[in-house]
């Protein structure tokens, strides 16, 4: 319906008319797309996820999950992996007694994301102020704990939020610096979410957040499902759910292993 | 190759664990051990969490005895009776043992017991074991003469009530103190997720008085159903036995016991034991060191359900 009205022509009067009529038929969807968009401004920001399922079958060992989008115009792009909200607890050793080591203290925090993940076209904290990193909860530091628990008193809490996130970087679900944005023609933008081995289940959220001149101009929150498939997760929902059952089931089946490797051993 | 382990939220390396299963099934087919005091510090270093080290270890110890058990019932070899009163020693000590490890769990103090208990008992058990078999290679040495076992001393143990008759362990002790020996090895069971041979083993010889070649069955023969109740009881309190993982370490088992049979048979029992009691006294020494070291990281994160 793209197609305009032709100059008229005096050899040819029926197509004038066919095509005056097909003008303005144009023209009344335009007026009616253009009234839609008024409506419906234009998005100043668009991602997706190559998938929104991350699959976690006996064999998984890490994935890659590609996000892409488009901006329209201009502009650094910030994304924010976020996983499922866990209370955690930090303990801390000291010597007892002089010598053994053993947990002393413990600090719980909740709102812990069970991963965390940010990625930037250019390093956050030099194109956004604080007060919007922390807004938006953007980098490790800027992270919302909430603290429900404490065996210290406040002015060693600092530490015990310093060592949960740095014992998550060292299982690989936090990052422990930025990852790489990869912008196209300040029109598209790229990155490539990586997931380790270890990531734990649930449903995640990826922000995209599109900065200019040091302020968030437009956010889209795009989900993601990680979850067990087939025979992990069967077994899992069988420990979880039927607890006794399963004990019996993991007893019977060593048992008649145990049986079948004698029966193997004595053959030989 | 990567599995992926459904309970211990893992991916692990299935030859890693085929291997160390095999490890495991070679000391149990050469000492006679089931190896669960090596295999549950073994899988912890790998990051399985203690908890489910523990579950899961205590599970394939079922299959490895009832393998062992079979072996030694052909041979003649099993005292039931004897087996049947440490049993119910056993089942209460496991049951008590899972209890006090999910009260232990609570506090943050499980790691603290699961490596103190380790400690003491590689320790106590190591050490015992290598002077005792050193002397009686320089008994052998200079007599050429077996050693003696302690039946037939006398002393307070024998004025214990409820005595009773075991013709195969040829004795006629109190019925209490193999149901203590049993229901000690099962609290230890429960928190170490071993089958406990390593101290059971010592325990009969030395302080019940069997003949050595009974030991090693009918202990086994109490383990299956000692590590059976603390599958079940981890299973159904703390949901931490992965049967994947359990099975991949009995497939590497089946393998490595047959070899360690074959090793076993060339070496004498005094060497044996000697051989056993290093690599006891060197895993006790190992987790010591951690305990007293100053740690890497004295800070550690553990998940709680919201």
């Amino acid at each position: 319906m793209r197609r305009a009205p032709r100059p008229g022509s005096a050899a040819r009067r029926l197509p004038v008319a066919i095509g005056l009529a097909a003008g303005l038929a144009a023209l009344a969807l335009m007026t009616a797309l253009t009234l839609a968009r008024a409506q419906q401004p234009i998005q100043p920001l668009v991602a997706d996820l190559s998938k929104h399922l991350v699959a976690i079958t006996t064999a998984f060992s890490g994935t890659d999950v590609l996000l892409f989008g488009a901006t329209d115009g201009p502009g650094d792009v910030v994304l924010v992996v976020r996983g499922p909200s866990t209370r955690k607890v930090v303990r801390k050793k000291a010597p007892v007694a002089g010598i053994i080591w053993a947990n002393r203290d413990s600090v719980t925090f909740e709102n812990v994301p069970a991963f965390y993940q940010v990625f930037a076209s250019r390093p956050p904290d030099e194109i956004l102020p604080a007060s919007v990193l922390s807004r938006h909860q953007i980098g490790t530091e800027h992270l919302a704990f909430t603290l429900v628990d404490r065996s210290v008193t406040d002015s060693f809490v600092p530490g015990f939020r310093a060592a949960l996130v740095r014992l998550k970087q060292k299982l690989g679900l936090y990052g422990d610096r930025v990852f790489p944005v990869t912008l196209l023609a300040n029109r598209l933008f790229r990155a490539e979410l990586h997931f380790p081995a270890n990531v734990p289940t649930g449903s995640y959220s990826v922000e995209v957040y599109l900065i200019r001149d040091g302020d968030v101009v437009s956010a889209e929150i795009t989900p993601l499902i990680i979850s067990k498939i087939g025979v992990g997760a069967e077994i899992f929902d069988f420990a979880q759910q039927r607890p006794a059952l399963y004990g019996l089931a993991a007893i019977v089946v060593a048992i008649v292993t145990g049986w079948l490797a004698a029966v193997a051993l004595q053959r030989k | 190759m990567q599995i992926y382990l459904p309970i211990a939220e893992m991916s692990v390396n299935v030859f890693v664990i085929l291997g160390m299963g095999w490890g495991i099934g070679f000391l149990s087919g050469a000492f006679g051990v089931g190896g669960g005091f090596l295999m549950t510090p073994m899988l912890m270093f790998l990051g399985v969490p203690p908890a489910v080290a523990v579950g899961t270890g205590a599970n394939q110890i079922v299959a490895s005895s009832v393998t062992g058990v079979i072996a030694h019932t052909r041979r003649g070899n099993v005292d039931f009776k004897m087996g049947g009163v440490l049993l119910v020693g056993g089942l209460v000590g496991s049951t008590a043992g899972v209890w006090l490890f999910a009260v232990l769990h609570r506090l943050g103090q499980i790691d603290l017991a699961i490596s103190l208990s380790y400690v003491v008992f590689l320790g106590v058990v190591g050490g015992l074991m290598f002077v005792e078999s050193l002397q009686a290679m320089v008994r052998v040495h200079r007599r050429g003469s077996q050693r003696r076992n302690g039946a037939g001393r006398h002393n307070w143990i024998h004025g214990l009530p409820f005595k009773m008759r075991f013709r195969k362990s040829k004795l006629y002790i109190s019925a209490l103190l193999p149901a203590a020996v049993g229901f000690f090895v099962g609290v230890l069971t429960a928190i170490m997720g071993v089958g406990g041979g390593f101290v059971m083993v010592p325990a009969m010889i030395y302080l019940l008085g069997m003949p050595t070649q009974i030991v090693v069955g009918t202990s086994l023969f109490q383990i299956i159903f000692v590590t059976a109740n603390t599958t079940f009881l981890q299973a159904t309190l703390n949901q931490t036995v992965d049967v994947v993982l359990a099975l991949l370490l009995l497939l590497g088992a089946v393998v490595g016991a047959q070899a360690g049979a074959q090793a076993g048979a060339r070496l004498k029992s005094e060497q044996l034991r000697v051989l056993l009691a290093l690599l006891v006294l060197g895993m006790g020494v190992k987790l010591a060191y951690d305990l007293v070291a100053t740690p890497e990281d004295v800070f550690t994160l553990v998940l709680e359900a919201a």
